[in-house]
C-alpha cells in the first residue's frame, strides 16, 4: 500500500504513527521506572552492605562504620534510598560507587560503550548471516541442506554461551591465531589509525563469534518458519507462474511479506544477546558492563550493580523500541491499527 | 513424509530414555562413581583420562577391559606414562569406599573399579587429583536439583498467577500482566548477578543453594504465567464451563476440574524448556564464583577451573563437565520440541 497522494490522508497517517510511537515511548519509560523500583526492592531485602567487610577490621570502630553508613544513606528505608537515587539520576550521577569513590555514571559510560560495540556488531553479523541462510533453507525445505541446518541449529541451541566462549578461547589460544583478553593490545596508543582498527578487530573476533553462534540458531529457525508460511501464499504461486526468478521471488517478494514477525524478534533478541554478552565479556576479558557488574557483586557496590542493571534494561527497551519504529516504517497496517 | 514422522517420534523417545538414564546415574552418584567427590590423589594432579584397553602388550585380546597403572614421568610435571608390566582388569560391582544411599543407608558397592594401586579416571583428574568423572556425577546432583527445583518454583508461581489472572480477568489481570511484562523485559542474567550481589557473600552452602534456587525460580515466572493465562482465558468461556457454572459449581471446582487440565501440556513443555535454562543459570553463577563454593562440586565449579588460561589450553579433559551440560540441554530441548509439536497438532482440531 503506497501512501496516497492525498496530503490529508498522508498527514493523518503520519499523525497516527507518531501517536503510536508516543505510546510506546511512554510504555518504555514506565518499564524503566518499574525496573528501577524492583532493583531497589531486591536490594533492600538483602542484609549487609559495602561497609560490612570493614566491621571485620579491628582498626575501624563500629561507630565509624555506622557513620559511613549514614553518610551514604544506607541506613535509610528503601523508598528514601530510591528517591535519593532518582534525584542523583536526574543530576546525571546515577548514584555513587563506594569502591571507586566516584559517581557511577563515569564508570558506566565507557563500559556501556564497549558492550554496545560488541553487541551491535554481533547483532548485525548474526542477522546478516541468518536471513540469507534462513531464506535459502526455507526454499529448500525437506532437502538435505534443510535437514543439515536444522540438525546443526538444534545442536548449537543446546550449547550454552559459556561453553561456546570457552571452546573458542581454547582454539584461539591453542593456535595462537589471535590476541586474547582485553580490548586492545599493550602499545595500542603507538599504533597508527589502521593499526588500531585492526588490533581492535582482532580482539573482537572471539567475543563476536561466540555471540553470533549463540544467537544464530533461533534467528535461522524463525526466518525459516516465517518464510515457509509466506511461500505457501497464493501470491507467491502467482509470481512463480509469471516466471519471476527464484532469487528475486525469495528476496523481493517473500522476504518483505515475512518481515513482521522477524522485526518483532529483533526486539526480543536484544535480551538474549545482552545476557550472552555478560558471560562472553567476563570470559574473554572484554571491558564491558559484565566484568563491572561482577566486580560490583564481589565488592557489594550496590549502586554500580543497579546502574549496570538499569543500563542493560535501557538497552533492551531501546532495542524493542527500535523494533517498534521499524515495524511502523515497514507495515502501514500497524500505523492505522493503533490510531 | 512417513519417514520424517517416524523419525520425529523416535528421536524424542531416545532423548527421554537418555535423560532418564542420566538422571538415574546422577541420583545414584555414590554407586556409579568409583570414588568420593572430595577424595584427593596428590600424586595425580591433572592426570589425563585413563585409557581402557582390550588388547595387551603381547597382542592377546581380553574380553574384560583392563587398564595400566600410570605413573608420573620423573622429569616433568603433570605428565604421565603407563607402566605396561601389569594389567588391572576393570571389575564390576566392586566393594570400595563407603557412601550413603538417600543420605542414610551405608553402602560400599560401586558399579565399577580397579584393584588398588591403580586408579581409573574416566574423565581425568583436576589439580588435586580428584576424579572428574565422580565429581561430574556428584556435581550433577546439585546442578540438576537446582534446575528442577527452580523450574518447579517458576511453574507453580506462573500457574497460580496465570490462573487467577485469566479466570478473574479485570483489573487483577491487567496489573498482573503489566508486572509480567516488566519481568519479561528485565535482562535476567544481570538481575540474577545483581541479586546475588545483594546477598551476603559468605553464607553456608545449603543457604546459598536454596537462596539461589529461589531467586532463579522467581525471576522466570512471567512467561509460564502469560501462557497459562491465555489458555485459562479461552477455556473459561467454553460452553461446558458455563454449563457447570449453571449447575452451581464453585470457582475452585471449575478451575481444578475444567480449566487446569488444559494447561498441563503447556506447563510440561515449559518445564522441559526451563530446566536446561536454569541448570545453565546455576552453572553460570557457580562459574563466576557466586554460587556454591568448593569443595562442593557443581558443574559450574568444575568448569571454573577453565578460567585459568593454562588449564584451558593444557588439559582438554577439564571440558568434560561442559559435555554433560550440553547433553542435558540437548536431551531436554529435544523432549520440549516433541511436546510442543504434539501440543500444536492436538490443538488444531
Amino acid at each position: 500500500m503506497k501512501p496516497s497522494p492525498d496530503s490529508k490522508m498522508w498527514s493523518s497517517m503520519m499523525w497516527s504513527s507518531v501517536k503510536y510511537l508516543e505510546r510506546r515511548v511512554l510504555h518504555a519509560v514506565l518499564l524503566l521506572l518499574g525496573a528501577s523500583i524492583l532493583s531497589f526492592l531486591f536490594s533492600s531485602l538483602a542484609p549487609g552492605s559495602f561497609f560490612d567487610e570493614m566491621k571485620l577490621n579491628p582498626q575501624i570502630s563500629p561507630e565509624t562504620v555506622a557513620a559511613l553508613r549514614s553518610q551514604y544513606g544506607l541506613d535509610q528505608p528503601w523508598p528514601v534510598k530510591y528517591f535519593r537515587w532518582v534525584k542523583s539520576v536526574l543530576h546525571g550521577e546515577w548514584g555513587y560507587s563506594f569502591a571507586y569513590n566516584q559517581p557511577v555514571r563515569s564508570l558506566l559510560v565507557l563500559r556501556a560503550r564497549n558492550t554496545l560495540l560488541l553487541t551491535t556488531l554481533a547483532m548485525l553479523m548474526a542477522w546478516l548471516i541468518a536471513v540469507p541462510v534462513g531464506v535459502w533453507v526455507a526454499s529448500r525445505r525437506g532437502h538435505w541442506e534443510d535437514q543439515l541446518t536444522s540438525a546443526s541449529t538444534s545442536f548449537l541451541l543446546s550449547v550454552p554461551e559459556l561453553v561456546l566462549a570457552l571452546g573458542l578461547l581454547y582454539l584461539v589460544i591453542r593456535t595462537h591465531a589471535l590476541p586474547v583478553g582485553g580490548m586492545v593490545s599493550t602499545g595500542f596508543d603507538r599504533l597508527g589509525f589502521w593499526g588500531q582498527v585492526s588490533d581492535l578487530a582482532a580482539h573482537l573476533i572471539v567475543p563476536v563469534t561466540t555471540l553470533v553462534l549463540a544467537s544464530l540458531p533461533i534467528l535461522i529457525r524463525h526466518v525459516r518458519a516465517s518464510l515457509i508460511e509466506v511461500l505457501q501464499a497464493p501470491f507467491i504461486q502467482a509470481a512463480r507462474g509469471h516466471g519471476i526468478s527464484r532469487s528475486r521471488l525469495l528476496f523481493r517478494y517473500a522476504l518483505p511479506a515475512a518481515a513482521n514477525p522477524l522485526i518483532s524478534l529483533f526486539g526480543l533478541s536484544v535480551a538474549g544477546l545482552l545476557s550472552g554478552s555478560l558471560l562472553v565479556e567476563v570470559i574473554t576479558g572484554w571491558p564491558g558492563l559484565g566484568p563491572l557488574l561482577l566486580e560490583a557483586c564481589f565488592s557489594r557496590d550496590i549502586y554500580v550493580a543497579i546502574g549496570v542493571v538499569m543500563a542493560s534494561t535501557l538497552f533492551m527497551i531501546l532495542g524493542s523500541l527500535l523494533a517498534d519504529i521499524m515495524l511502523v516504517a515497514a507495515d502501514p497496517r500497524v500505523r492505522t491499527d493503533h490510531a | 513424509m512417513i519417514t520424517s514422522k517416524k523419525k520425529s517420534k523416535k528421536k524424542p523417545i531416545a532423548a527421554a530414555i537418555f535423560l532418564l538414564a542420566l538422571h538415574l546415574a546422577i541420583l545414584l552418584a555414590g554407586f556409579v562413581a568409583p570414588y568420593q567427590p572430595a577424595e584427593q590423589n596428590r600424586d595425580f594432579p591433572y592426570a589425563p583420562p585413563t585409557r581402557i584397553h582390550f588388547v595387551d602388550s603381547r597382542g592377546h585380546f581380553h574380553l574384560r577391559p583392563f587398564i595400566y597403572q600410570s605413573v608420573a614421568r620423573p622429569d616433568s610435571i603433570y605428565e604421565y606414562t603407563e607402566t605396561r608390566d601389569q594389567e588391572y582388569p576393570v571389575r564390576f560391582f566392586v566393594s570400595a569406599s563407603e557412601y550413603k544411599i538417600a543420605g542414610r543407608l551405608p553402602f560400599h558397592r560401586h558399579l565399577f573399579g580397579v584393584d588398588d594401586p591403580a586408579h581409573i579416571f574416566l574423565a581425568g583428574t583436576d589439580n588435586y587429583g580428584r576424579d572428574q568423572f565422580s565429581r561430574i556425577l556428584y556435581g550433577g546432583q546439585i546442578s540438576l536439583a537446582a534446575g528442577l527445583l527452580a523450574t518447579a518454583i517458576s511453574l507453580l508461581l506462573g500457574a497460580c498467577v496465570g490462573c487467577v489472572s485469566g479466570f478473574y480477568a479485570g483489573w487483577i489481570d491487567e496489573s498482573a500482566m503489566r508486572v509480567a511484562e516488566l519481568f519479561l523485559v528485565l535482562p535476567w542474567l544481570y538481575i540474577l548477578l545483581a541479586v546475588r550481589a545483594f546477598l551476603p557473600l559468605h553464607i553456608s552452602p545449603a543457604q546459598t543453594f536454596l537462596l539461589l534456587i529461589a531467586v532463579i525460580g522467581t525471576i522466570g515466572w512471567a512467561r509460564p504465567a502469560r501462557l497459562v493465562r491465555g489458555i485459562v482465558l479461552s477455556a473459561r468461556s467454553r460452553k461446558y464451563v458455563i454449563a457447570s457454572r449453571g449447575f452451581g459449581a464453585s470457582d475452585a471446582y471449575i478451575l481444578r476440574r475444567h480449566v487446569l487440565p488444559h494447561t498441563y501440556g503447556t506447563l510440561l513443555t515449559q518445564a522441559a524448556l526451563l530446566v536446561p535454562q536454569y541448570v545453565i543459570a546455576e552453572v553460570t553463577l557457580s562459574f563466576f564464583g557466586l554460587g556454591l563454593s568448593e569443595p562442593m562440586p557443581s558443574w559450574g565449579n568444575l568448569l571454573a577451573n577453565l578460567q585459568q588460561y593454562n588449564v584451558l589450553v593444557s588439559y582438554w579433559w577439564m571440558f568434560a563437565p561442559a559435555l554433560a551440560l550440553v547433553l542435558v540441554s540437548l536431551g531436554y530441548l529435544t523432549v520440549a520440541n516433541a511436546f510442543h509439536q504434539q501440543l500444536q497438532s492436538g490443538s488444531i482440531e
